[in-house]
């Protein structure tokens, strides 16, 4: 590890995610819930390509069921949804880490929208189906600030040393 | 970056843990859809997570409590002045209450019957989180050790705000009646017609749609509950009809109703356990 230890490293990832969590929690307008980007997810991607030893599937469960419970949605769901970004975005990660920024973006944008099909898929099994445009505004936004996200996590990565 | 390559070849088992992880979920969620064997473990899962609720709740707290910090005499002064106007309108008009509780209870008597006016209500407060986009959900501060329960019906000072979904230890999600997946009998307050309002996802409408074009409802009238299905009590208001759409096409009304409880203003509501009379 290079003299760098691994507790260290655990403790800055869990540290974003927590404050992911606050920014998906911290209450806001009613018109602003739809432009809400899913920072969790955000920082779960950008874990799973810039930390591939450390961050991967069993996080993504993990940062999900925890969000499953914080929203109390069915114990699963996001989980589910989360496991299955986490799995391309770790298998992708050399191909990703080589994109231009555009593209790079992109990809972003598809995982969001995977992400967000599978919960929907999900709440239309158990039949919450009333779903609206405005749903997938939040991938969009995601994708729009995914550079900033990129900019201040890759910092606080060479901060931390994290590989 | 090129010392990270290395790394990447070390996990050759990672579609296996994902289909093996994909499977847990599922299971998970069927298990917790059936509703009775996951939400013990819920609960005390849930108190580990209270703490990100908490702070996320913070700012919200801290701003408030600013605000009654720099509140001048005189709109406190003000405030008091129209609650006590407030208070001695409510007292008078609960006196006429009280008297007709009896008489209502001495009539039901009359006529056999059990049924109960009173309930007793607990003031809950919001813990003010936003949950996930387009469900409707609150968080409550009240749990498992204020004796809240699955289905207890929440209300405010207006109407039927929704019922307790999940409870935890410290604190409950309530699900309100504009979740999509919600819906409760009612019953037209004019005419006694009943039938069944749901959740739209919008938070200020609510859809009556099983009504045809025969039924007599026009736009202004009130639902309130009809007390079927065990959860919610009979005789509280619960929307009022917006909009009729007659669609000689269509076999039913398009009908949109407004919640009368202030579902997104509010930042106390009421919990009650119907039948159980006293207040605290």
């Amino acid at each position: 590890m290079n003299g760098i230890s691994p507790m260290r490293s655990i403790t800055v990832i869990s540290a974003t995610f927590l404050v992911a969590y606050l920014l998906i929690l911290l209450p806001g307008p009613e018109w602003a819930a739809q432009f809400r980007p899913n920072w969790v997810g955000l920082v779960l991607i950008y874990w799973c390509i810039a930390a591939p030893g450390r961050v991967g599937i069993g996080t993504g469960w993990l940062v999900g069921i925890i969000l499953d419970l914080l929203y109390g949605s069915l114990l699963g769901q996001h989980a589910l949804a989360m496991v299955v970004i986490a799995f391309i975005a770790h298998k992708l990660h050399l191909q990703i880490r080589m994109f231009p920024g555009w593209q790079q973006a992109a990809t972003v944008l598809v995982l969001l929208v995977i992400n967000q099909l599978l919960v929907l898929w999900v709440r239309g099994v158990i039949g919450e189906t009333a779903t609206v445009w405005p749903y997938w505004t939040s991938s969009i936004v995601g994708m729009v600030i995914w550079p900033l996200v990129f900019v201040i996590l890759r910092d606080i990565r060479r901060r931390g040393h994290i590989q | 970056m090129t010392d990270l390559f290395g790394r990447a070849i070390r996990r050759p088992s990672s579609l296996t843990r994902l289909v093996l992880l994909v499977a847990f979920s599922a299971t998970l969620m069927v298990l917790d859809h059936q509703g009775n064997h996951l939400p013990k473990i819920r609960a005390t899962l849930a108190v580990l997570v209270y703490p990100i609720q908490f702070a996320a709740a913070l700012p919200v707290r801290a701003s408030s409590w600013v605000s009654e910090l720099l509140a001048t005499e005189k709109t406190l002064r003000e405030r008091n002045r129209r609650l006590q106007a407030e208070r001695s309108a409510h007292l008078a008009r609960l006196q006429k209450l009280e008297a007709l509780e009896a008489e209502n209870a001495r009539l039901r008597d009359l006529l056999g019957s059990a049924e109960r006016v009173a309930d007793r209500a607990v003031v809950a407060e919001l813990v003010q989180v936003s949950l996930e986009p387009f469900t409707r959900k609150i968080v409550v501060n009240k749990g498992k050790r204020d004796e809240v329960y699955v289905g207890q019906p929440v209300i405010d000072a207006y109407g039927i705000v929704g019922q307790i979904t999940e409870v935890g230890v410290l604190t409950s999600k309530s699900t309100l009646i504009t979740d999509p997946g919600h819906a409760i009998s009612v019953v037209l307050n004019r005419n006694g017609l009943r039938t069944v309002v749901f959740g739209t996802g919008a938070f200020d409408r609510v859809s009556v749609p099983y009504l045809t074009p025969s039924a007599d409802i026009q736009e202004g009238d009130l639902l309130v509950s009809s007390g079927m299905g065990g959860n919610f009590p009979p005789g509280y208001p619960v929307a009022q009809v917006t909009e009729i759409i007659r669609d000689a096409n269509e076999a039913f009304l398009k009908i949109s109703a407004k919640p009368m409880a202030r579902l997104n203003y509010g930042k106390e509501v009421l919990l009650i356990w119907p039948g159980r009379s006293g207040r605290t």
